[in-house]
């Protein structure tokens, strides 16, 4: 049984134990949820992983930003064609230091999840960050990346726009920002959508957050032709927080409650705060000059390669 | 008058007779004599289209090119020196069947991998060249492609050289998961520092050129050439379909979208774009002439 499936039954579970008056009957009930939440939580595999990542009632990068920083000024706009509300940003105070925040925007509710596209910037969106991040070079402020995304929109117009190019440019500039960079993996890491804004000195991910080349769901159609075959997929990909740090690209885990962060979750803004700052505080010793070499290695030495 | 228009029609006529035209194909003749244009259908002598540069005489399809193929035709003859051929990655390489598939390509395609990478001149002038090659897994990037791109602009920002590349390639290759993505920032960086060097870098985008690659160092060219009718994009046709449940319009995506929408630099056909390269390698050259700040 998957991990939604299990939580479906439980929900089911609880309203027949608060509906009966027979004690024979909930006790019986409870017996059944206990084994049941033993088992759903005991042993997670990646594709509830990949269902707790995506899980509407996980915080967002919003919360975030609401409960780590202070003073947001959100910005908008690309200067060049129009604003794009996949993608947030803005200056933030972190403790009395001046930061600049990106982040892919998915939104809570239907409308909100509608007016930003399910967290699936357009060009217009990359091409904002890129402003925001370039000007925080220019104010060395460092920049803070929070990463939620599907992937880029596949549309029409973001392929008129440029989605290509817009990606590869970000890419390219992140690579020489004089600035420290930090990216939160905080859900889902959707390929080259989330690469574009996470080209960092540190990528830190939470226990339930995934990264990925494409979905599972993808992976699977791709592969066998058969996208109910994600569950699969997911084990083969190796996309959890823990495949990603064993194999070296993340460099700090967060863990979460057993059943993931939900909108009660009050410690991991706390937690990542502190990180945050000990973090910085070790980044901003370094030159920027220093900081491109460092960073220019991180990324140098993946896929390495020898002559046979 | 008339005469004139007569003359100058039996001319054109007598030129025309000299064109390759479509040919009947026979059960009996030999395997290779004819190659059918995937466009058209039409079938020609091979070597009535090899002389064209693999463009059907018929309709001016580009047929794709192996790797080794475009070297030949772009390279003086006898000037590459491959770099990095026998690059072998050290990455664990568990997906089912991946080892296997990669050894049967090696095998039916002659190539180590999806990119050929190499110094070369063009018409005299000192380049480093790398080439996608479609056949291998759709070109998709993992880490050797990512590793040898990587390693040829390096090469290339060393020796303060130009680099042009031609990209064939599906995108990032899934077999090798989230490495595979990690190129892309890994490549797009290296091309960071050659610009910053102040180095040319030519972007030649094939047919089809999607995915990661597009996304990456496909696009970050000092200028960027398309041969005719290329499949350019980010996303597959077939994804953006499903997305917005639409057939997509005529030419989406194609060579001539890109140039209309400021994308591509210019549209070059096969025959023009060995002249073309080396014209812009001369423009590029230092001379003493040159203006220094």
């Amino acid at each position: 049984m998957s991990l939604q499936e299990a939580e479906d039954r439980i929900r089911q579970l609880d309203a027949e134990i608060s509906d009966t008056d027979d004690k024979e009957r909930r006790k019986k009930l409870q017996h059944e949820k206990n084994s049941l939440l033993a088992e759903a939580y005991g042993s997670i595999s990646s594709y509830d992983r990949v269902y707790l990542a995506r899980k509407s009632t996980r915080p967002g990068v919003r919360d975030y930003i609401d409960r780590i920083f202070t003073d947001f000024f959100e910005m908008h706009g690309d200067r060049l064609m129009r604003d794009d509300p996949a993608i947030i940003g803005g200056i933030a105070s972190l403790d009395g230091l001046s930061v600049t925040v990106i982040g892919h925007l998915k939104g809570k509710t239907l409308d909100e999840n509608l007016k930003c596209n399910f967290g699936m910037p357009n060009p217009e969106g990359y091409r904002k960050a890129l402003r925001l991040m370039k000007q925080a070079e220019k104010f060395r402020r460092p920049i803070i990346s929070f990463i939620d995304t599907p992937g880029a929109y596949p549309g029409l117009e973001s392929e008129m726009h440029g989605q290509g190019e817009a990606i590869a440019r970000n890419l390219m500039e992140m690579g020489t920002l004089t600035v420290p960079i930090i990216s939160v993996v905080i859900g889902e890491g959707g390929s080259g959508g989330a690469l574009a804004l996470s080209v960092a000195d540190r990528i830190w991910m939470l226990e339930n957050s995934v990264y990925s080349i494409l979905s599972p769901e993808g992976f699977a159609s791709i592969l066998w032709k058969d996208a109910s075959r994600a569950r699969e997929a997911a084990d083969l990909m190796k996309l959890t927080a823990y495949d990603l740090y064993d194999r070296g690209i993340v460099d700090r885990l967060f863990g979460e409650p057993a059943a993931g962060l939900n909108e009660k979750s009050r410690s991991i803004y706390e937690r990542m705060k502190n990180a945050l700052l000990q973090e910085l505080s070790v980044l901003m010793k370094l030159s920027g000059r220093s900081l491109v070499e460092q960073r220019y290695k991180k990324y140098r030495g993946i896929g390495d390669c020898s002559p046979k | 008058m008339i005469p004139l228009f007569q003359e100058r029609r039996q001319r054109l006529t007598r030129f025309k007779a000299l064109r390759p035209r479509p040919i009947k194909r026979t059960a009996s003749a030999p395997e290779g004599l004819f190659t059918r244009c995937p466009d058209c259908k039409q079938d020609f002598l091979s070597d009535q289209v090899a002389a064209n540069f693999y463009v059907c005489p018929g309709c001016g399809y580009h047929i794709k090119l192996t790797a080794q193929g475009r070297l030949k035709m772009i390279a003086d003859k006898g000037s590459i020196r491959e770099l990095n051929a026998g690059l072998y990655t050290t990455e664990n390489l568990d997906f089912p069947g991946y080892s296997e598939k990669l050894t049967s390509l090696q095998a039916s395609t002659g190539l180590k991998e999806a990119v050929i990478t190499g110094v070369c001149t063009v018409e005299g002038q000192s380049t480093v060249i790398a080439v996608m090659d479609s056949r291998f897994l759709m070109g998709s990037m993992g880490s050797v492609v990512g590793e040898k791109v990587s390693r040829a602009v390096e090469y290339a920002t060393k020796r303060r050289l130009p680099i042009i590349i031609f990209t064939a390639s599906g995108g990032a290759r899934m077999q090798e998961g989230i490495v595979s993505l990690m190129q892309m920032a890994k490549t797009s960086n290296a091309l960071a520092r050659h610009h910053k060097a102040g180095l040319l870098y030519i972007s030649c985008l094939t047919h089809p050129t999607t995915g990661g690659v597009t996304a990456s160092f496909a696009s970050l060219g000092d200028i960027i050439l398309a041969e005719p009718r290329a499949l350019i994009g980010f996303a597959g046709p077939r994804v953006i379909e499903q997305t917005i449940r639409q057939t997509l319009p005529e030419g989406f995506q194609r060579a001539e979208f890109l140039l209309e929408h400021g994308f591509v630099d210019q549209i070059v056909e096969r025959h023009a774009l060995r002249s073309t390269l080396g014209s812009l390698l001369r423009l590029h050259a230092p001379s003493s002439k040159s203006f220094h700040k």
